[in-house]
């Protein structure tokens, strides 16, 4: 069972002029030339590698680390890649003000923690989180508090779905612990 | 309570309750999988479910659209692993030689109004143009909905989306959709439903509607639906589904998340330049911008009117030495009626390249990518950095990829007739 309580290192992803990046798109994320890979051992190397500044991430992330991103995060196409490859690198979650719909399935069903926060860009101007600042947030109950900064803050919580999904590991054992009762 | 479009139709797809951000237990008409996507499903398949059959073999398909010549190893492997997943689970696979799935689920009236259909395609909500609740999953999401038939869904909200006022007859269904980009776009319809009415929109062809409807997706929307139809675009459907064209409607007393008008008067030619496809300016403020290359297709604009209309500015004339311009019927079918009604034969006497059907200049579809420095106009739907190459994108309607590959850059229509 996964861990309701994520604790990690924050990379907030922002443009050249100091901004949280919006709509940042799948093929930002992981870019089409490497859609052809079926193994998600492979993915990690990919990430963010097609994002302006973070084209290194993988190099740098550690198991754990809690990506802040813009409005929008995901948008574009549907591979399932643009997930897996954060999984591959242990990220314990993303967080953004909204995720585009597809990227936001994705992500659930595959386990990878993604919660909406509407207070990350004032946070974030207001310089009460910063790349590098230690996070510890409750998926279930949506607290949040930067541990570097003493600052509470909230996430909207994991709907039931998404957490009974979250704590199975993904929509296939997820799909097996409800086989039998609301699935045939 | 009145019910929405997307209300009712997730309401005869479910037992459970279905509001607004409730999550229910879909039944789904049709699962599709590509040559993108698909090899993951299988891969998903063969390790969770391992010999265990598909939920309903008739409503599962293969479509290949991505790479239709195989000219890449990496996807001629994967359009193998297809092949052979299919043949053992008894499933159809509409082949390399089809052209792109979400057309040849319409053409083959799979995909028809009120029914609900998933697939390895973000612009599978473009089947909104027919009525039918499309939607582009991921590969874990398609590999469930192989085995079981169903998912779990969040009933969105709907915004309702009015059209006034009568746009240019220089504007196109792509142009329309530009400037409606411009106007919502990636907040308004994010996570959302929208229904369009209005006499502009409502008199749209299939083609049209599915320009439109298309789109949505960079919009952030979940699907657009055009409820009502003109009587040949109804007639293009009825010709496909084989059956009365009768879409759900909103009810009167509908609840809406939002509802807003939009006048169209006077509308022009729009084009969306790099990095977003919701960065839309109208043509005449960036007209003169050099261009090297275009191309013409897509599930955006790869109907046969769409490259009808292309064809309009090409006859006759030859494109700018220097400049290619690639041309990608959506489908066969589209394919062979360009080939009876002369189209194809004007493509080529005005110096374009005709590929086989499919996506062609997305991603790595087999019409190839863009080099650097290279400034390329595409009927397409996305030009965020490094989709189709190292060059810049710029998103417009055929005829002004026409016209502008004519000139060799950005180019008005009305300037070439």
């Amino acid at each position: 069972m996964k861990k309701e309580i994520i604790k990690g290192r924050v990379w907030i992803l922002l443009d050249d002029q100091g901004r949280l990046i919006e709509d940042i798109d799948t093929d930002q994320i992981y870019h089409n030339a490497y859609l052809h890979i079926t193994d998600i051992s492979q993915m990690g190397q990919y990430a963010l590698g097609n994002l302006k500044g973070y084209e290194d991430f993988p190099s740098r992330a550690k198991e754990g680390d809690i990506i802040v991103a813009g409005r929008n995060f995901g948008a574009g196409s549907s591979r399932q890649q643009a997930v897996d490859c954060f999984l591959t690198l242990k990220i314990g979650a993303i967080l953004a003000p909204s995720f585009s719909p597809i990227y936001w399935r994705n992500a659930i069903n595959s386990g990878l923690a993604v919660l909406r926060c509407p207070w990350l860009v004032k946070l974030i101007s207001s310089h009460n989180l910063e790349t590098g600042d230690i996070l510890e947030i409750n998926v279930q109950s949506g607290e949040a508090r930067n541990l570097t900064r003493q600052i509470n803050f909230s996430l909207e919580p994991m709907n039931a779905v998404q957490l009974a999904l979250y704590r199975a590991g993904n929509l296939f054992a997820y799909g097996r612990e409800i086989a039998g009762s609301k699935q045939k | 309570m009145g019910q929405t479009i997307i209300e009712k139709i997730i309401e005869q797809h479910t037992q459970d309750e279905v509001r607004p951000g409730q999550i229910v237990w879909l039944e789904l008409d049709l699962r599709t999988a590509r040559d993108f996507g698909g090899p993951n499903v299988v891969k998903n398949y063969e390790r969770e479910y391992d010999d265990e059959p598909v939920a309903d073999a008739s409503r599962t398909f293969f479509t290949f659209d991505l790479c239709t010549t195989g000219c890449l190893l990496r996807y001629a492997d994967n359009q193998q692993i297809c092949r052979l997943f299919a043949r053992k689970q008894g499933l159809k696979v509409y082949d390399v030689d089809w052209g792109i799935g979400t057309h040849v689920l319409i053409e083959e009236g799979l995909a028809r109004a009120n029914t609900t259909c998933v697939g390895t395609d973000s612009h599978m909500n473009l089947l909104g143009a027919v009525g039918c609740f499309g939607q582009g999953m991921g590969d874990v999401d398609i590999t469930f909905a192989f085995r079981t038939g169903r998912t779990w869904f969040e009933v969105p909200e709907t915004v309702k989306i009015r059209l006034v006022g009568q746009p240019e007859p220089s504007a196109s269904a792509k142009d329309l959709t530009l400037f409606l980009l411009r106007k919502l776009g990636t907040k308004v319809l994010a996570e959302k439903a929208a229904e369009f009415y209005g006499p502009a929109v409502e008199a749209l062809s299939l083609a049209g509607r599915i320009t439109l409807c298309s789109m949505i997706t960079e919009m952030a929307g979940i699907i657009g639906f055009i409820p009502r139809a003109n009587e040949e675009a109804r007639k293009e459907m009825e010709k496909f589904s084989q059956e009365p064209w009768l879409p759900l409607q909103a009810d009167p007393d509908a609840i809406y998340f939002q509802e807003i008008e939009i006048d169209i008067s006077g509308l022009t030619p729009q084009v969306a330049l790099p990095p977003s496809p919701a960065n839309v300016r109208s043509l005449e403020e960036v007209a003169g911008k050099p261009v090297h290359s275009g191309f013409i297709g897509s599930c955006t604009n790869g109907r046969f009117e769409d490259l009808e209309r292309a064809a309009r500015i090409l006859k006759g004339r030859r494109i700018k030495p220097g400049v290619i311009l690639k041309v990608v019927p959506a489908t066969r079918h589209v394919y062979e009626e360009c080939l009876q009604k002369g189209i194809i034969e004007i493509f080529i006497r005005s110096g374009a390249i005709v590929l086989n059907p499919g996506c062609g200049g997305c991603a790595e579809g087999h019409a190839g990518l863009t080099g650097r420095e290279e400034v390329q106009v595409s009927t397409g739907n996305r030009n965020f950095p490094g989709k189709q190459g190292k060059g810049e994108i710029i998103l417009a309607s055929p005829e002004v990829v026409a016209a502008s590959c004519l000139t060799g850059y950005l180019t008005s229509p009305e300037e070439i007739i």
